[in-house]
């Protein structure tokens, strides 16, 4: 018998019935069900539908509702969402919940559920997002599903599911510095296209993976899902360095907690992508599809705007490479630059760290960044959202956007034309005002 | 899904329909688990798709979209024909609901995005046909479409052609079951549904 992979064996340790081999049904305890404020409202309406008024959730400890989408609008109908998860919160004794208008508001569910501890190495994690796939990056088995599926996670405890397949992908060396996650993941999308890795695992290993930090591997894994997959990576020493920065566990609790998995030498995949690191550049997904990648170097475009945030491009790291960008180059923007940190930690990041003793946050007002949505951390114009939503294109076809965002779909932003880039890039064509590849703003 | 034939009209699309042009996010505050707003995110199926597409001919016009959210009339098709990678980008079910409620029975696709393939399968909205070659180009937008499920079988009524559709793999069961909780039920992985 040959070995199996991580997220074989994740499978297999969460198996309640079925099998944890490719192409096999299995039905897999889950660890945590993670929704929000869009899609929890219908969930929890097919909950109430299918397992009674009177239901409880599996584990009132387990359900982890983020309200992140819809949050900073006058929309009445966004307020009565929220208003839906409160009333089930309350009624259901929910541990996790981190309300709108509360000291306990977060941001971006993909960015406050490991800041806040919730996303443990060899788990099981389910959302109603599809970007729920982020969370691989800690070694689980993480993966985006509809509200009915969650209503379903939300009442059983667990879910059925049809063993995915893996593609391995492998980087070995080391990424340059002007090459982030995003350039990364970007970069595998335009290799095997939009559909690439339907209905598989993505695995990300090798010397340049295990280099790469925490966020960096969550933009990574975030965009897996544009490829049609879920993304993991297998867990590491700093893995468990992040874990005890986050988690109230000691070493040894999570030592005694978690049980690390990794894939074996002569497990199965699909196919084998190996790249070398070192030789990887700025790139970009270009209007209007995430597989549309050329280098950044290749591409002329001239642009209207700029965005930086999302749970792809609003981490602490993000805001400091583009910080870096800016600082260096010490002169203001040439186009609109719009800044939307993805929770209130990345926010209080942006205050309290700086360069030259200048904060993240002087050095974006510096250079002329629009900061009025600065306090305001929640999804905004990632996925276009209500009319009002802060950086949303509205009704202007032919302006053109480079966004550290994760779907660059006709009219995701509202309207206009999306280049997906890295934090570096997006700075230094905030600066240009043109798309610029950011080794020039580089010291 | 009790019937083994479907019978109407189609709407033929191309690849990579997201879940974005099936419904803009700017409609998912409504919550598809109440009749009545399942129905309007319904009356605006597809209003996300590129403007050239919906210029040629839209799939509901603003003429039939209020008989639509009231739940008097459904769409014109009932059928859609797509290419690669149907349903991809985002998880929102309100995809699914929304063809569901504008009245698609089935896609009939040369490949799907999971969450959406298995969306249409959890909810029991519609059928996620996956043809075994790209018929895109065999079919137009009014053509009489039949498919034939028993058989594996879509037929161009009005151009004439037959093209062979995959068997449906995994899904199968949950299909035949109508949904994933009735799947669930009949494997005994929960309790029956509590009475009202």
């Amino acid at each position: 018998m040959s070995g199996q992979n991580i997220v074989e064996k994740i499978i297999g340790r969460h198996l309640i019935k079925g099998k944890a081999e490719p192409g096999e049904e299995a039905v897999i305890s889950v660890d945590v069900l993670l929704t929000h404020d869009v899609c929890g409202p219908p969930a929890i309406g097919f909950f109430k539908k299918e397992f009674g008024e009177n239901a409880k959730v599996f584990d009132k400890e387990k359900v982890v509702i983020i309200p992140d989408h819809y949050i900073f609008t006058k929309d009445e109908k966004s307020a009565r969402n929220v208003d839906v998860l409160r009333e089930f919160v309350k009624e259901q004794g929910i541990v996790h919940f981190y309300d709108k208008d509360s000291p306990n508001y977060a941001g971006v569910c993909h960015v406050a559920l490991p800041e806040k501890g919730h996303v443990l190495p060899g788990s099981v994690i389910i959302g109603t997002d599809s970007h729920t796939c982020s969370h691989g990056a800690l070694g689980t088995f993480s993966m985006g599903v509809g509200n009915t599926t969650g209503a379903y996670v939300m009442g059983a405890g667990h879910i059925i599911i049809n063993t995915p397949e893996s593609i391995k992908f492998r980087f070995d060396k080391e990424f340059p510095e002007y090459v982030m996650g995003k350039d990364v993941i970007l970069q595998v999308i335009g290799d095997i296209g939009t559909g690439g890795a339907d209905f598989k695992n993505m695995e990300f290993c090798g010397e340049a993976i295990s280099r790469l930090s925490l966020e960096g591997r969550v933009s990574t894994c975030n965009m897996a899902i544009e490829a049609g997959g879920n993304g993991i990576i297998a867990p590491d020493e700093k893995t468990k360095e992040y874990l005890l920065t986050r988690t109230k566990l000691s070493k040894s609790e999570l030592d005694a907690k978690i049980e690390y998995l990794f894939s074996d030498p002569d497990a199965k995949y699909l196919s084998e992508h190996i790249y070398d690191a070192s030789k990887l550049e700025p790139v970009a997904a270009q209007p209007h599809s995430p597989g549309n990648v050329d280098k950044v170097r290749n591409i002329n475009a001239k642009l209207d705007s700029v965005y930086i945030g999302s749970c792809t491009g609003g981490k602490k790291e993000d805001f400091l490479a583009a910080a870096k960008i800016l600082h260096s180059a010490g002169k203001e923007v040439a186009i609109p630059l719009y800044v939307v940190p993805a929770t209130r930690e990345v926010v209080t990041f942006m205050e309290t760290q700086t360069l030259d003793g200048k904060s993240l946050k002087t050095i974006f007002e510096d250079a002329g960044a629009n900061m009025d949505s600065f306090y305001e951390p929640s999804c905004a114009a990632c996925l276009g959202g209500p009319i009002d939503t802060y950086g949303r294109i509205n009704d202007e076809p032919s302006h053109v956007r480079a966004s550290t965002t994760n779907r660059n779909f006709e009219k995701r932003m509202g309207s206009g034309n999306i280049y997906l880039v890295s934090p570096l890039t997006a700075a230094a064509s905030a600066l240009t005002g043109k798309l610029t590849d950011p080794r020039g703003f580089m010291r | 899904m009790a019937q083994n034939t479907i019978k109407g009209t189609a709407y033929v699309l191309g690849d990579k329909i997201n879940t974005d042009y099936i419904i803009p996010a700017d409609r998912l505050t409504w919550d598809p688990s109440i009749p009545e707003e399942r129905l309007k995110i319904g009356s605006y199926a597809l209003e996300g798709l590129p403007d050239e597409i919906k210029k040629k001919q839209p799939f509901i016009t603003d003429g039939e979209r209020a008989a639509i959210a009231d739940g008097t009339a459904k769409a014109k098709y009932n059928i859609l024909i797509g290419g690669k990678g149907f349903g991809c980008g985002s998880s929102r079910e309100h995809a699914a609901n929304a063809l569901g409620a504008a009245g698609i029975e089935i896609v009939v696709a040369k490949g799907y995005a999971r969450i959406f393939f298995e969306n249409c399968v959890a909810t029991g909205e519609l059928l996620p046909a996956t043809s075994r070659e790209d018929i895109t180009d065999k079919f137009e937008t009014g053509d009489n479409v039949e498919v034939d499920l028993d058989n594996l079988k879509v037929y161009n009524r009005t151009k004439g052609g037959e093209f062979e559709i995959e068997p449906l793999g995994y899904i199968l069961p949950m299909v035949k079951a109508g949904g994933l909780f009735a799947y669930a039920r009949q494997k005994g992985l929960i309790g029956p549904r509590p009475k009202e």
